[in-house]
Parts: structure tokens; sequence; C-alpha cells
């Protein structure tokens, strides 16, 4: 079992619904595993942990070519809130939870949540924008400190 | 197959310590299991825990995994992970001689 996996740390740099669930099922499966979970919030990716955005988070629908929806029927006002609440209602019965109970969850399983500091002062975010499950805001260098002896995951 | 041995009972196992057949299981073995998977002497709560994973699976066939776990319980997710911080449901299901929890979430 030398080769077991015992920290990931894991970026997540994308704002739309399905930028962010996958990094946090994946925190989330490995603190269940009892591996060491670090989540690291970068450039858009920061809506997730961001007070005024974090519950009102949408599946991009334009510029998708996994949805098999064209770009113009996309672009129609609606769509995304209305394929956001489909892919919310899917999840639910799946027992998914939403984005705000899930870093709370996350938050809870000992995982540490953090901002990215160079992308913070790209959109003028201090502490006091982010939730309070966010352990800190770190540069990449204090990243890789976190992240050292781990994988590493860019999503 | 690889085996385990706990107060003196020859157990079958999977690679990851799970028993293969849940009904070799009693609870005498639980502390042993316990030790073995580095968690010391089961506190009250962590019993409890170990009681209600054997019990999910009794009724459905399948442990539940964390969040599941801590719905059906009321046991908060946060102490759920102090008690066994190597993975609650994992860990649990180990100590109580059922399979591994799968699911994603």
């Amino acid at each position: 079992m030398s080769d077991a996996v015992e920290r990931v740390s894991i970026v997540i740099s994308k704002g739309s619904l399905e930028g962010v669930y996958p990094g946090l099922i994946m925190a989330n499966g490995a603190r269940a595993e009892g591996i060491d979970a670090n989540l690291f919030f970068t450039f858009f990716g920061l809506d997730a942990i961001s007070k005024r955005r974090y519950r009102h988070l949408k599946v991009a629908t334009v510029g998708n070519p996994g949805l098999h929806l064209p770009s113009l029927l996309g672009s129609l006002p609606g769509v995304s809130a209305v394929l956001t609440s489909y892919f919310t209602r899917k999840m639910n019965k799946l027992d998914i939870p939403p984005i705000p109970e899930f870093l709370e969850m996350i938050s809870d399983t000992g995982a540490g949540l953090y901002g990215c500091k160079a992308s913070c002062d790209l959109f003028g975010l201090t502490e006091d924008d982010l939730l309070d499950q966010v352990k800190d805001i770190i540069t990449v260098g204090e990243f890789y400190g976190i992240s050292a002896g781990g994988e590493i995951i860019f999503t | 197959m690889p085996t385990a041995t706990y107060a003196a009972h020859e157990i079958a196992v999977d690679d990851e310590g799970f028993f293969t057949d849940p009904s070799q299981w009693t609870e005498q073995l639980a502390p042993e299991i316990a030790r073995a998977a580095g968690l010391g002497e089961l506190n009250e709560r962590q019993w409890r825990v170990v009681r209600f994973m054997r019990a999910q699976y009794e009724q459905t066939g399948a442990g539940p995994s964390v969040r599941a776990l801590a719905k059906a319980s009321g046991i908060p997710i946060k102490e759920l992970y102090e008690l066994f911080p190597k993975g609650p449901a994992k860990l649990a299901a180990r100590i109580a001689g059922i399979p591994k929890p799968r699911g994603c979430i």
C-alpha cells in the first residue's frame, strides 16, 4: 500500500456549475477514503467561495459541446437558468447536495478551502468577501507548500 | 484470498481488510479490528457508529456512505470525522465486518 494516495490538492479554476462540482466531489471522496484533501479556488473558480456568487452558479450553455445544444440556443436569456435548475433537481434526486451545502460538508470533513491570492487581487476580493469556511487566501508558493508530498489535480 | 486473524478467528478479507463474508463477524471481533486499523480502544460514540453501520447493512444489504450515514444516524459529519479521521464510513464498515460502502458522495 506504499504507493497509495495520501494527500490531494485540487485546483478549481472554473466558475460554472459543471466546472465546480467535479473538484468538490473528488475532494469529498478523498476525505471519505481517509485521504487528506485541500481545495484551491483560482480565477473564476473563486465564484464558488465568494459570498456574493456561490449560491448562483450556473451551467455554461454556450461553448459547451457536451450539452449538445446549439450555442445560439444556449445564448438565449433564461436557458442557462432552466438547465441549471434541471441539473440541480436531478442531482438532488441522487442526494448530491447543492453547492452551498456541499462546501459546508467538505469543510466539516476537515478538508482545507483556500482562495488564490493573485485571483483575489485581480477581482478585488478580500477574506470578508469569501465564505467563513475558507481558511485563508494563499499564494501559489504557499499552495505548493500545502500540497507537498501529495497529488495535485487541476480542474 | 487474504485472511486476517481477530480474537483467534481466521477471517476471509479482501485486499483492504473488509470481511468478504459478513456472517463471520461478531461484536467481540470489533475491538481487535479497530486496533488493527490503528484506532485504539473504541469509545461509546464510535461503537454507536459501528453498530449503526452493521444494522444498516443488515436492513439494506449495503453500508451507507458518509453523507447517508450522517443523515440516517443524526451524527454530524464533523463528529464522524473526529471519531474516524481516516474515513468514517470506510473504517466503521471495516470494523462492523461489512463490505466497503460504495458511493461517490
